[in-house]
């Protein structure tokens, strides 16, 4: 069974909601970003999703934007990303961990390569943003045969027909994207992304996890209700982005993560 | 696509050989299906080709002539040259076929709200020209750098009623525009349409794009057999997204007998690595919603294309061009700043005619080519833009104040 899977199975059990959280990788120094990739766990977050930087993060915010721009400026590389990743491994074998990017860097470097260097850091699934189901035919074998879930985004414009078309192929859980922009801007409206995840239910078992536009505890309480997960990004990111040491990055990491997961308990 | 045909692109999934697609966030997928539904529906209608026709007959002043250059010839002691006078178009350039086109699907899909990415500002200007015609709000993004290079196209944009916005990521160019306006668009699905500017995008941008553009090419045609009784020897084009290129070769590709020369911008030189010659000097990637020639590190990352014509400064290029190349149609060129900027001041010299930076890289070329083929050798290049709004750049270059 996959981390993704044993935790899921497990949260159900448990009655539990997933706290999924989102960081760029070597934002805003690899350090930094090493230092609360290791902290996330404790603080709360039962799914960590890492951010490959890239030059055009198409459809990201500007807290994400400027995070990407940092990191690529301090060097950070796909290579870099997996090794951040099986640093946290060394220290943390059961946290669910998925990349999240977009496509052009993961072709440069090979698709079939890059599967397999993932899974063989650790990493258990994949959220390439801008590979639709219609072009994800050129990483979606190698994804697979390596072992990764290819997470699938389910968004506001997606109707029944589409969903069709989006649920074929789709692992791990499905990423409800909350509202129709770019992470970081609009809050999500629970009782229209509660109507739509209803409908989302119906043709699917998989988790679904809601992510853009949730970035504090207050959000998180509201939405906590109609998913299985919520996934905070731009937020951390923002909470990251002044940090000067590693300490400051545990240490803003066990304040603001732990802020969200209380809020999940309640 | 069928076979021994170079013209029968893309394929349903928008797929030119390995080339194109449609790589956008799903938020993005249903509009882009509907868009590619609306297109198919326009393209089978006779009345919305009736319409495109009119518009561009009495309101852009089609058909362009196709003029021969004689002291431009006479000058080079080779080739008969011909200008494909698309500058000639109301807003002063080819952008216009483009919008006219599809300022009308986006009208089919009852769309009330228009978006656009700009470069040059001549998309923007046209772009801002078709919603003014059809009483649409529009916002044109453009790059800092942009904005602050082609001032005269971003005051006509705003006297037009368009809302110009300053895109300050990257490195303010065109590449950053895009990202914005793609940006936009996922944030107002329901309302907008996002008009692009050139033959690149996701599917079915290039296609759609392409088969307004090319009534450069067919007018092109007609004329040539009236003036000649025969086909030209060769066509040239600058390239940059590839727009005006591609509406001038598609109606020639399966014509064996006709060259065909893209011409890229080299900026300070390939050797220098400060140049926007993606499929002379990129390799292929996946960047605002098709797979393409790219240029790009070592580590997939998008690096910044550089070129004394804003038009030109983007670091992709239309899927179709990446497919030619690969199929030897069209041979790929560069001209660099330097030669362009020399081939701007000769043609207006020469001809009379001020181009703009785009057309001056195709001129370029022509300059290199023109002396080496005979007399008997007609070569027809695409004057695509004026060169009005080139002014002040190409001043501060030759050290002019205005």
């Amino acid at each position: 069974m996959s981390r993704l899977e044993a935790f899921f199975c497990q949260a159900r059990r448990e009655g539990r909601k997933a706290l999924v959280t989102f960081m760029t990788a070597g934002a805003p120094n690899r350090e930094v970003s090493m230092a609360a990739l290791k902290a996330l766990p404790e603080a709360g977050a039962d799914i960590i999703e890492l951010g490959m930087p890239f030059s055009d993060p198409m459809a990201d915010g500007p807290a994400i934007q400027a995070s990407s721009l940092a990191a690529l400026e301090n060097g950070m590389t796909l290579d870099g990303v997996l090794e951040m990743v099986r640093t946290f491994r060394a220290g943390n074998t059961t946290t669910p961990l998925v990349l999240m990017g977009y496509f052009n860097p993961i072709f440069s470097y090979g698709a079939e390569t890059f599967a397999c260097a993932a899974a063989d850091a650790g990493v258990d699934g994949l959220i390439i943003v801008d590979l639709p189901p219609e072009e994800e035919g050129e990483l979606l074998p190698y994804a697979q045969a390596a072992g990764l879930d290819l997470i699938h985004l389910v968004t506001p414009t997606t109707d029944a027909a589409r969903l069709a078309v989006v649920l074929k192929n789709a692992g791990g859980f499905l990423y409800y994207v909350s509202i129709t922009g770019i992470t970081g801007t609009a809050s999500a409206d629970p009782a229209k992304v509660g109507a739509h995840l209803e409908m989302v239910r119906k043709h699917t078992d998989l988790p679904l996890a809601v992510g853009f536009g949730i970035k504090t505890p207050d959000d998180v309480r509201r939405l906590a209700p109609v998913a299985d997960g919520l996934v905070v990004g731009s937020a951390i990111v923002n909470a990251l982005k002044s940090c000067a040491s590693p300490d400051e990055a545990d240490a803003a990491v066990r304040a603001f993560v732990g802020s969200l997961s209380s809020a999940l308990q309640e | 696509m069928r076979a021994n045909s170079f013209r029968s692109g893309p394929d349903e999934m928008g797929h030119f050989g390995s080339f194109g697609g449609r790589y956008v966030a799903e938020t993005l997928m249903p509009l882009i299906l509907d868009v590619e539904k609306h297109w198919h529906a326009a393209r089978a209608d006779q009345a919305f080709w009736d319409e495109f026709s009119y518009l561009c007959r009495d309101y852009s002043g089609r058909p362009s002539p196709l003029y021969h250059a004689a002291a431009a010839s006479a000058h080079f002691g080779g080739a008969k040259i011909y200008f494909k006078r698309d500058e000639l178009n109301h807003t002063g350039s080819h952008k216009i076929n483009n919008c006219l086109g599809q300022i009308l699907v986006a009208r089919r899909m009852g769309k009330t709200r228009i978006i656009a990415e700009t470069g040059a500002g001549q998309h923007g200007v046209a772009t801002a020209t078709v919603c003014a015609l059809f009483d649409l709000p529009c916002t044109i993004f453009m790059g800092a750098t942009d904005v602050e290079r082609q001032k005269p196209n971003v005051f006509r944009m705003k006297l037009l009623g368009a809302e110009v916005r300053p895109v300050t990521s990257g490195a303010g160019t065109l590449k950053d525009a895009m990202n914005e306006a793609l940006r936009d668009w996922v944030a107002n699905v329901d309302d907008t349409y996002y008009l692009i500017g050139t033959a690149a995008g996701p599917h079915p941008y290039p296609e759609m794009v392409r088969e307004f553009q090319s009534v450069i090419g067919k007018e092109t045609r007609e004329q040539i057999m009236e003036k000649e009784g025969r086909l030209p020897d060769s066509l040239v084009a600058c390239i940059g997204g590839g727009s005006n290129a591609i509406g001038l070769f598609h109606p020639f590709l399966d014509d064996p007998g006709v060259k065909i020369y893209g011409v890229e911008a080299g900026g300070h030189g390939i050797e220098t690595g400060r140049h926007a010659a993606s499929m002379n000097a990129g390799r292929s990637g996946v960047l605002h919603g098709n797979k393409t020639m790219l240029l790009q590190d070592a580590d997939g990352q998008i690096t910044e294309a550089h070129s004394i014509s804003a038009g030109l400064d983007y670091p992709g290029v239309g899927p179709e061009h990446t497919w030619l190349r690969e199929q030897k149609r069209v041979d790929y060129v560069v001209a660099n700043d330097r030669e362009a900027l020399e081939a701007f001041q000769l043609l207006s010299r020469l001809e009379g005619i001020i181009p703009a930076l785009e057309p001056a890289h195709a001129f370029a070329h022509v300059m290199k080519l023109a002396p080496t083929l005979p007399k008997d050798h007609l070569l027809v290049m695409n004057l695509c833009g004026r060169g009005d709004k080139d002014i002040f750049t190409v001043a501060g270059e030759l050290g002019v104040s205005l």
